[in-house]
């Protein structure tokens, strides 16, 4: 697997004057908290930047904050239709992890779980990241033994990956039904202990707030309506707000990636998903692990505000209309209740469905095209938000250096001539 | 949740259905022409609009028969059902046709069926 040291940059926010810390907490509670610091300033687009990043959910801004802190790109916008993090960002169920078994996944989700260890140091914000652990559960003989053979290659790269029996499983997470003459019963299970979740509104407001202080331009509202180009050289980009003049545009836009991609006759392989989660009204704390299933296609953890977060797989067809078809909830609630009862008596609250853009590999595009200029960063299907520190980093030395390192190398387009495909239906299928 | 009339059966529910993706795509044939890149546009990519789309639905729950569908991918209305082998009726399903980068596209081009179904 490959690795690269973890290059942090120089934090953000050197400035102790605009540094969040307790000292500053104590200083506004003084004027009534109400002279806080705006988070990040409201820019209106320039007429030129050296770099654009389309897209200003998780990625786009840590592609953003990684350009200007480690490469010293500093006069660069995000532009984002809506606003900071209202896509999938910020409505995922956030769960972080790194226990994918080819090496190729394994490299990057494990350089993005390293960047998380750390990261609201980084920030100076709080992410919430909280490392509680994440529990794959097997149902029956033969996907334990599949399992057990991905903890293997899972710990022959170095990440920690456990074995556990139905009684430890019970031990870990007492609510649990671990009954065998249940519809699915818990055979056995595998823990990443590093593994957990993060608060995902933070992470999105921690990277514009940071790449803000380092001279990032991030506009909102601001839809790009096409891609102008000289030859084969990126020019600028036409939005609702004008025209920006740039030699260097990344695409981060998840969902929506054909649609930039057709702006410029590009082929991507992805298709547009709905991607549906619920979240139950808020209870006492009751679950502090996070426990996935992939054969009754289902994930669930417990909020820090209470609620039950529960997500399952993409829905059937092509969609671009953030909502979805009731048979997935529905679904997903009856393998719940199956394992935890008690959540039989919950309300739901709310339900979400977002676009999400799968590949024909269930593993992300981080690649150059044939459009001088151009970068994508896609196809991360439903698991992007465990990797936005680290697609960030690595999507930031494409952009700067135009080369893939050696842990993007791998997910270039090209992969789908030479067919060296990275085939992760196994570790992601649906609980990716 | 969608209601589709499946032409054997009539409306039931989406649940009952499954489907596979894309409608009309041809399998280029002409091997001595064929480059990794065009047999990779063929398999690999993808035409993902946000608009009409045709694709294939199978009634895998009920009789089991494949058929064609014009659905809007914003507002999940669905414009025309038509049998598998030939080609929309309507206005925007026409439409939607034509609007496919594969019409124009090098595995297109060098497929003799896609060549016979223009004439």
């Amino acid at each position: 697997m490959a690795k690269l040291n973890i290059d942090r940059g120089t934090r953000a926010f050197a400035r102790k004057s605009k540094r969040y810390s307790i000292f500053s907490i104590a200083k506004n509670a003084a004027s009534y908290h109400q002279k806080w610091q705006q988070a990040w300033r409201h820019a209106e687009p320039k007429s030129t930047y050296d770099a654009v990043i389309i897209g200003g959910g998780g990625h786009g801004l840590a592609t953003a904050y990684y350009l200007a802190n480690i490469h010293g790109m500093t006069n660069i916008a995000v532009i984002e239709k809506g606003w900071l993090g209202g896509g999938n960002t910020g409505r995922n169920t956030t769960i972080i992890r790194s226990n994918y078994m080819w090496d190729e996944s394994a490299a990057i989700y494990e350089h993005a779980l390293k960047l998380w260890e750390g990261l609201s140091q980084d920030l100076n914000f709080n992410v919430m990241f909280s490392q509680r652990g994440v529990l794959t559960i097997s149902h029956s003989e033969h996907e334990l033994k599949g399992m057990s053979r991905r903890v293997h290659a899972i710990r022959l790269n170095g990440i920690d990956s456990d074995i556990l029996s139905p009684s430890e499983i019970k031990k870990l997470v007492p609510t649990i039904n671990i009954d065998p003459n249940i519809r699915y019963p818990v055979m056995g299970g595998f823990l990443q202990k590093r593994a957990g979740t993060a608060r995902h509104d933070a992470v999105a407001w921690g990277y514009a707030r940071a790449a803000d202080e380092l001279g990032v331009d991030i506009i909102q509202n601001c839809e790009v309506t096409g891609l102008r180009r000289n030859g084969n050289q990126i020019t600028g980009i036409q939005t609702t707000k004008g025209f920006v003049k740039t030699s260097k545009v990344g695409c981060v836009v998840a969902g929506h990636s054909s649609i930039i991609a057709d702006m410029a006759n590009i082929r991507l392989p992805i298709t547009s998903r709905p991607l549906q989660a619920i979240v139950s009204e808020p209870i006492k704390p009751i679950l502090d692990t996070v426990i996935m299933s992939n054969a009754v296609h289902m994930y669930i953890s417990q909020s820090d505000k209470g609620e039950m977060v529960l997500g399952a797989g993409v829905d059937k067809y092509n969609s671009y209309a953030q909502t979805g078809s009731w048979t997935i909830p529905e679904h997903m609630v009856a393998a719940a209740i199956d394992l935890f009862p008690f959540l039989s008596q919950l309300r739901m609250l709310r339900q979400w469905g977002g676009i999400v853009d799968t590949c024909p590999d269930a593993s992300p595009i981080i690649s150059r095209t044939d459009i001088k200029g151009l970068y994508f960063n896609c196809g991360w299907g439903t698991g992007g938000f465990k990797a936005t520190p680290g697609s960030g980093h690595v999507f930031a030395d494409l952009i700067a250096n135009d080369r893939p390192n050696p842990i993007a190398l791998p997910f270039g387009l090209k992969r789908f001539e030479t067919g060296y495909l990275i085939d992760e239906h196994g570790a992601a299928g649906v609980a990716h | 949740m969608l209601k589709i009339k499946c032409p054997f059966c009539g409306v039931r529910d989406e649940s009952e259905f499954n489907c596979g993706g894309e409608a009309h795509i041809v399998r280029p044939t002409t091997d001595f022409k064929l480059t990794d890149k065009i047999f990779s546009e063929y398999l690999f990519m993808k035409y993902n609009p946000k608009g009409v789309f045709l694709e294939r639905w199978c009634h895998t729950s009920g009789c089991r028969r494949w058929f064609n569908l014009a659905r809007d991918t914003v507002s999940h209305e669905i414009i025309e059902i038509y049998p598998m082998g030939v080609f929309p009726k309507t206005v925007k399903g026409k439409k939607a046709y034509r609007a496919n980068w594969r019409r124009k596209s090098k595995s297109e081009a060098v497929s003799k069926h896609a060549k016979r179904t223009k004439k």
